[in-house]
């Protein structure tokens, strides 16, 4: 019996050791297929030396922005990966659809199409083969633009000829460094498919909450309902009702709760360390960007005279403070929503960031496996910070999407808000 | 060039149309379904159970305020009571001490008329007597007349001592 128990706590820590672990062994094994393709591209392995920091060890910047960043298949496992559906339009070539398993990881090309460490590039050099063909390795250069600045460039080999890679278009304009390119991709990415399980999950939720009103009726509120009937009051009772009013309030409720659930599953869902979490899906800023511009159109398809009055001649001020006025309440109804898309970004991004960093210490403090004191003794320290860091992010998750309602709520407010009562006090 | 790196593989920051137009399908789809079939419907149960409680809470204490209203009313009542039944015992008490001296006084009138009757009839019987032994005297006179006048007839000194017993006979009476 005794044995048996001393049997069961070894067994549980290691367990609990090997979950603790789990994302470092995912991020090791995704090393070690870059290490994987690193063998089989011998030629460049020169120009990776000189344009890599790290040379061929790990490069730690390169490996967080790849984890951050969107992708058209989920890693799991050494070779082992969930394809995506993929949706490509090339305005010279048309739609291209299928699975992103049709890539085969990068060894074939379809339609010049080609994966490039989880994501699609494609080549646009027309005497480039349609349909699908085998490819050889893909190279990394750093190049000058004509601009002079240095970019990222990747080439694949084709029959010993390099094609370039154009990566998928972008609505940056170049000013972050994309631009439109030869195709824009509409696949369901990482991100597309976490949005849509979080959509699903808060759909099928609060249709069973939902229920058990009608079920409850007359009644006190029993499982699921309950549960979510405390975020549900909480929101409504500390966000709509007191920034919107009493009297618009339930108007404008349904999209505040959806914001704020929508974002917080997202959130959630990003900080599952595997399948089918792991999706910086609100620290991407083309999601983030979509919600802001949702909160600004209804905030100003529902700006009463008040509102408007206020931001073009604010009343009771003197006229040359008008003038002052009314081009900074101009840029303001733009910088507002900007700040709503920048603050969700940047605080699940950096959220992201620091987790993977830590976790890269193992990686760092192992020389890259050659010292397996060193991994061990980063995985502790890295392991320890990982989990502090978690329950930040834990608390950073619900706090933005609080943040970012409360706001979108605020501003729906002034809105709709009428002066008269206030005014008349004021004189 | 590490910045320049950073700046060029940092690919959140670059808005994808692609995932901008799912965003975009996949928030409306949810505001759309979530306020019809679950925000708008729950807002509405949280109010109608809102309502309802305070309904209840406002019953209750209409009721409990009925109740003590009720309370007082009953206190009020059996105070009502008892200073009936304090002034009906008090009258009843009058009434009979009222009573009492009244047959007191009639007992003692009826007490009077009978004793005055009474020495009425003893005047009377009295009256009665007197005259009847008025009658006797006058009779026993006569018999002594008569018998003294018979015998004188016979003795002289007899007829004297006679008449002596006969007045000493009257003395006794």
């Amino acid at each position: 019996m005794k044995v048996d128990i001393k049997k069961f706590c070894i067994l549980t820590l290691a367990l609990a050791l090997s979950g603790f672990m789990s994302p470092a062994f995912a991020q090791h094994d995704d090393h070690g297929h870059d290490d994987h393709t690193g063998h089989e591209q011998a030629e460049g392995h020169e120009e990776h030396n000189q344009n890599e920091e790290h040379g061929e060890g790990y490069d730690p910047v390169a490996t967080v922005m790849h984890h951050i960043a969107d992708a058209n298949e989920f890693h799991i496992w050494k070779g082992v990966h969930i394809p995506l559906p993929v949706f490509l339009y090339a305005p010279d070539h048309g739609w291209t659809t299928g699975t992103s398993a049709m890539f085969e990881h990068g060894h074939t090309a379809v339609d010049g199409y080609v994966l490039n460490h989880g994501r699609i590039n494609r080549v646009a050099d027309a005497s480039f083969p349609k349909g699908e063909v085998h490819v050889g390795h893909i190279d990394h250069k750093v190049e000058a633009d004509e601009e002079g600045k240095e970019k990222d460039v990747y080439y694949v080999n084709y029959e010993n000829e390099s094609y370039k890679l154009d990566a998928p278009s972008t609505l940056d304009g170049g000013m972050m460094g994309g631009g439109i390119t030869s195709f824009y991709d509409f696949s369901i990415t990482k991100n597309v498919f976490t949005m849509l399980l979080a959509a699903l999950l808060l759909i099928f939720i609060f249709n069973a909450v939902a229920r058990g009103y009608k079920k409850n009726e007359g009644k006190a509120p029993s499982g699921i309902q309950s549960f979510f009937e405390v975020f549900f009051v909480f929101m409504r009772d500390e966000v709509t009702k007191p920034m919107i009013g009493e009297k618009h309030y339930e108007r404008f409720q349904p999209f505040v709760m959806t914001l704020f659930f929508f974002i917080l599953f997202c959130n959630l869902l990003g900080l599952v360390p595997f399948f089918p979490g792991s999706a910086n899906v609100t620290g991407n800023i083309a999601v983030t960007l979509v919600l802001a511009v949702f909160t600004f159109i209804v905030v100003n398809l529902n700006g009463k005279k008040d509102y408007w009055q206020h931001i073009f001649w604010m009343p009771g001020i003197p006229g040359w403070v008008k003038i002052i006025l009314t081009p900074v309440e101009i840029l303001g109804l733009f910088i507002r929503p900007f700040s709503l898309m920048i603050r969700l970004f940047a605080n699940i991004s950096a959220g992201h960031i620091i987790i993977l960093s830590l976790i890269g210490l193992i990686f760092l403090f192992g020389d890259n496996g050659a010292n397996t004191g060193g991994a061990a003794a980063g995985a502790v320290v890295g392991g320890l910070f990982t989990a502090f860091m978690n329950l930040i992010e834990l608390l950073v998750a619900a706090l933005q999407a609080f943040v970012f309602a409360i706001l979108s709520a605020s501003y729906i407010g002034a809105a709709v808000e009428e002066h008269h009562h206030d005014e008349a006090h004021a004189h | 060039m590490a910045n320049v790196l950073f700046l060029a593989d940092f690919s959140v920051i670059k808005p994808d149309p692609g995932l901008i137009f799912w965003t975009t399908l996949i928030f409306l789809l949810v505001w759309a379904l979530l306020g019809r079939m679950a925000f708008g419907p729950i807002q509405n149960a949280l109010k109608k159970r809102e309502n309802d409680i305070q309904d209840a809470l406002d019953e209750a204490r209409n009721a409990r305020e009925e109740m003590a209203a009720l309370q007082s009313k009953n206190e009020e009542l059996l105070r009502q009571a008892q200073e009936e039944r304090a002034k009906i015992l008090k009258e009843a008490k009058e009434t009979k001490e009222a009573i009492v001296k009244e047959a007191k006084e009639k007992a003692q009138d009826e007490a009077r008329k009978i004793v005055n009757n009474a020495k009425q009839d003893i005047e009377n019987q009295r009256l009665a007597a007197m005259t009847d032994l008025k009658n006797q005297v006058g009779v026993l006179s006569i018999e002594i007349a008569e018998k003294l006048l018979r015998r004188q007839l016979d003795d002289k000194k007899g007829q004297e001592q006679f008449v002596s017993s006969l007045v000493d006979d009257i003395k006794m009476n």
